[in-house]
């Protein structure tokens, strides 16, 4: 299903460096149309449907139309996504409705600290088959090991 | 043209792609490297925050033991890992991962990643190795912890890697990269003593079921290209069980996930006259021992059974999700509480992972509650960290390996310095996301040992770096030079552009060597002249012309799934047996064949000669 944009609604993320859309696309689809200066999607056929565009966009201005060599037009699926989780609007092709909300995070955004509480690394560690934080993380005592 | 310039970025240990095993690599080399201070820098071809395969999220974990709750040891992941991949798995890789993977999936929890809970605390299990999650925002979580270990100013993004450099002074040893910036006209040289190769497995390699719109809604991720094959293939890396592709049974054209119907919901899978696949064609798993008998039954003889019906004519096949919602809901009395609950797991599922599956349940009014669906098998992948194993051939760790399987440093290829994680370690399969990051972190800290033991400087050849260079931008040349000889660009009498050429890939793909659409199946002479065709193809690759570069990234990926075609064939050529039947069947070898291959057969690339030379390795077994 992939992306089209919405020109009433697209402003091409003039207050910001690029579009938001252009900068998170994985697959480099999404990209500005300087002399109207909106976005589009530049290779349709290659849209996973991953919905990254969708997310982020600040204008909402960015939906789904299924594929046209297989998907039968009429329905819509949108997301609503927030700091910590997700509402997803599922509408049929006979127009029913879902409505689905998911958590999508626990903590702050930008507050993880990866190394934290861990000791410093050691030189004399680096050779053994630990990881960091394993005394931590692992949630046994030992690392397992086969004989040889 | 506008001439390019070059940006040279000194390094010690550069980690190329920044998906989950990436972020992996990234995390834990940053955390060793502190001791010694050294610069450990990650280049991606898109944005870190949603790259790789897990960009759009995931409904589960895939590789977790649970050891602190005695639930499963590495040992009983090793015999179910044996027994999926038809007796054919480095061991003390699958082992090695096993025995780590908890810690990192812990770490996600703590850094925010929501999982399913269990009334007694434990995480919810959807099957055996698997665990659900609530896991739209799983890659932004990860990506976030790597970005915050290596520092944002040693993350270089929408940088795409086309080569590896070799030593100059020593071809055994990598000296770094060579890349184009994909937002403007510019060269980056990394220069590193030690590379880990974390990019993606390949799709696109083989026709998918839609060609038109529908093209790019394949299963794996689309911008999985086949990079982190082709750049150690070139590089002269010695790559193991590149024919030991994966095709999956996935809901139709969504290619939804079916894992949580099956293992969870208990969903069977039946015939279009009511027939369970599974049952009717229980004595076809007797051709196939010991494997055949074992539970559970493999993927691609799991496959085998339904492409055998399939074959009699009784398709369509449909996943019974009508049956199994509707016991589910017995089974709770109808409350509508937990009606909901069970319901919004279900599309959760897709909504995590596969929106597009969601969207068209949608669009066809199904109700997977009162209709089943449509599954059907899908075309090949090559990647390592499902359940299949391609990608290098890599030093076991020092604690476990067999001495065969042992040299020096944990996940370090026959190329000195270059390590590989993920979708680019072969033979170790049922990684999935959580073993792939664990993988990389496994990579990330013998990397550091490597420099440790290795600190002297590397240089890359001059006149090679220069060649590279030049040949980067060479579409955008051929675009300029041939577009007077034509009033519209598409038909040219001495180019074509990315997508013509990849699709011209796929069509040879499809046909010669066991696609989708030649039902898996292929002999010899048919890859001979496969191969015939893949060469003239090659050939033509230098009239690759791009317009602007975003083809010229295209261009580039039709080079990564070049090779892994090539690669691929010829290990098929090689396999004289069948293996993996419902993966692909060799017509003139119909037959599983243990007295000669059990082996793992490997492959290297002579880049200045053009020859492939194959050979076998031993199978040991690491535990009884």
């Amino acid at each position: 299903m992939p992306t089209f944009v919405n020109p009433n609604k697209c402003d091409g993320c003039q207050a910001l460096d690029r579009p938001a859309c252009m900068y998170i696309c994985p697959n480099d689809l999404m990209t500005l149309d300087k002399g109207l200066g909106k976005a589009y999607n530049q290779e349709p056929d290659q849209c996973w449907e991953c919905y990254a565009c969708v997310k982020t966009c600040p204008q909402t201005a960015i939906e789904m139309r299924g594929y046209a060599d297989v998907v039968p037009f009429g329905a819509r699926l949108a997301p609503l996504r927030g700091t910590d989780s997700i509402i997803w609007t599922v509408k049929f092709r006979n127009n029913e409705t879902k409505r689905f909300r998911f958590p999508i995070r626990t903590t702050p955004w930008g507050s993880i600290e990866p190394f934290q509480g861990l000791a410093d690394a050691k030189v004399e560690d680096v050779k053994n088959p630990n990881l960091c934080g394993q005394e931590k993380f692992l949630g046994v005592d030992k690392l397992p090991v086969v004989a040889q | 043209m506008v001439t390019p310039e070059t940006e040279v970025v000194e390094c010690d240990i550069l980690i190329c792609g920044g998906g989950m095993a990436g972020c992996g690599a990234a995390h834990e080399a940053a955390y060793w490297a502190k001791a010694k201070g050294l610069r450990v820098v990650m280049v991606e071809k898109a944005a870190v925050e949603r790259s790789g395969a897990v960009a759009m999220g995931l409904s589960a974990i895939n590789c977790y033991m649970g050891m602190k709750w005695g639930e499963n040891q590495p040992e009983d992941f090793v015999h179910y890992v044996r027994q999926d991949l038809m007796g054919l798995s480095r061991e003390d890789l699958v082992y090695d991962i096993a025995r780590h993977v908890d810690s990192s999936v812990h770490m996600f929890e703590e850094w925010g990643l929501p999982i399913f809970k269990t009334a007694d605390g434990r995480y919810k299990r959807e099957g055996r190795w698997q665990v659900m999650i609530h896991g739209e925002s799983y890659k932004p979580i990860v990506a976030e912890a790597a970005k915050k270990a290596l520092g944002e100013q040693n993350i270089y993004e929408r940088i795409f890697i086309s080569h590896l450099l070799l030593d100059k002074n020593d071809s055994g040893r990598i000296a770094g990269a060579v890349g184009f910036s994909v937002r403007d006209p510019k060269i980056y040289v990394f220069k590193a003593k030690a590379v880990i190769c974390a990019a993606g497995g390949a799709t696109q390699v083989f026709r998918p079921h839609a060609v038109g719109e529908g093209l790019g809604r394949i299963w794996y991720a689309p911008w999985n290209t086949g990079s982190v094959y082709k750049l150690m293939i070139m590089a002269g890396a010695e790559m193991t069980q590149m024919e030991h592709r994966l095709v999956v049974a996935r809901f139709k054209d969504g290619y939804g996930p079916v894992g949580m119907w099956f293992l969870l919901f208990k969903a069977v899978l039946k015939n279009a006259y009511g027939e369970e696949v599974e049952k009717k064609w229980a004595d076809l798993l007797k051709e196939w021992l010991p494997y055949g008998g074992g539970k559970p039954i493999p993927t691609p003889l799991r496959n085998h059974q339904m492409i055998r019906d399939h074959l009699e004519g009784n398709g369509p096949h449909y996943l019974r999700t009508d049956e199994a919602l509707q016991a589910m809901f017995a089974q709770v009395q109808n409350d509508p509480k937990k009606l909901r609950e069970i319901e919004s797991d279900a599309w959760e599922d897709f909504l995590d992972m596969t929106m597009s599956q969601a969207l068209l349940w949608a669009s066809e009014n199904v109700d997977p509650a009162k209709v089943p669906s449509e599954v059907v098998l899908t075309e090949p992948y090559l990647m390592g960290s499902h359940a299949s194993g391609t990608g290098a051939w890599v030093s076991g760790p020092e604690d476990i390996a067999p001495k065969e399987y042992f040299w020096g440093y944990n996940r370090m290829t026959t190329v000195r310095g270059l390590f590989a994680a993920g979708d680019g370690v072969g033979g170790s399969a049922h990684k999935f996301s959580s073993g792939s990051y664990t993988e990389g972190r496994l990579a990330g800290k013998a990397a550091v040992a490597y420099i440790y033991d290795n600190p002297q400087a590397v240089e890359a050849e001059s006149d090679r770096v220069e060649e590279v260079k030049k040949a980067l931008f060479a579409p955008l040349e051929v675009y300029e030079k041939t577009r007077p000889l034509t009033t519209r660009g598409q038909v040219n009498p001495d180019a074509f552009g990315p997508k013509q050429a990849l699709l011209r890939l796929q069509k040879i793909m499809d046909e010669y060597c066991a696609g989708q659409g030649a039902g898996y199946i292929t002999n010899a002479p048919t890859l001979k002249r496969g191969l015939e065709l893949l060469h003239m193809l090659r050939d033509d690759l230098s009239r690759l012309a791009a317009s602007d570069l975003h083809e010229l990234l295209r261009a580039w990926e039709v080079w990564d799934r070049y090779y892994c075609a090539e690669a691929h064939m010829r290990h098929m050529l090689f396999r004289e047996e069948t293996r993996w039947p419902g993966y692909y069947y060799r017509g003139d070898f119909p037959k599983l064949d243990d007295a000669n291959w059990k082996c793992f057969t490997v492959s290297r690339f002579d880049p200045e000669k053009s020859e492939w030379v194959l050979s076998k390795k031993p199978y040991v077994a690491l535990i009884p």
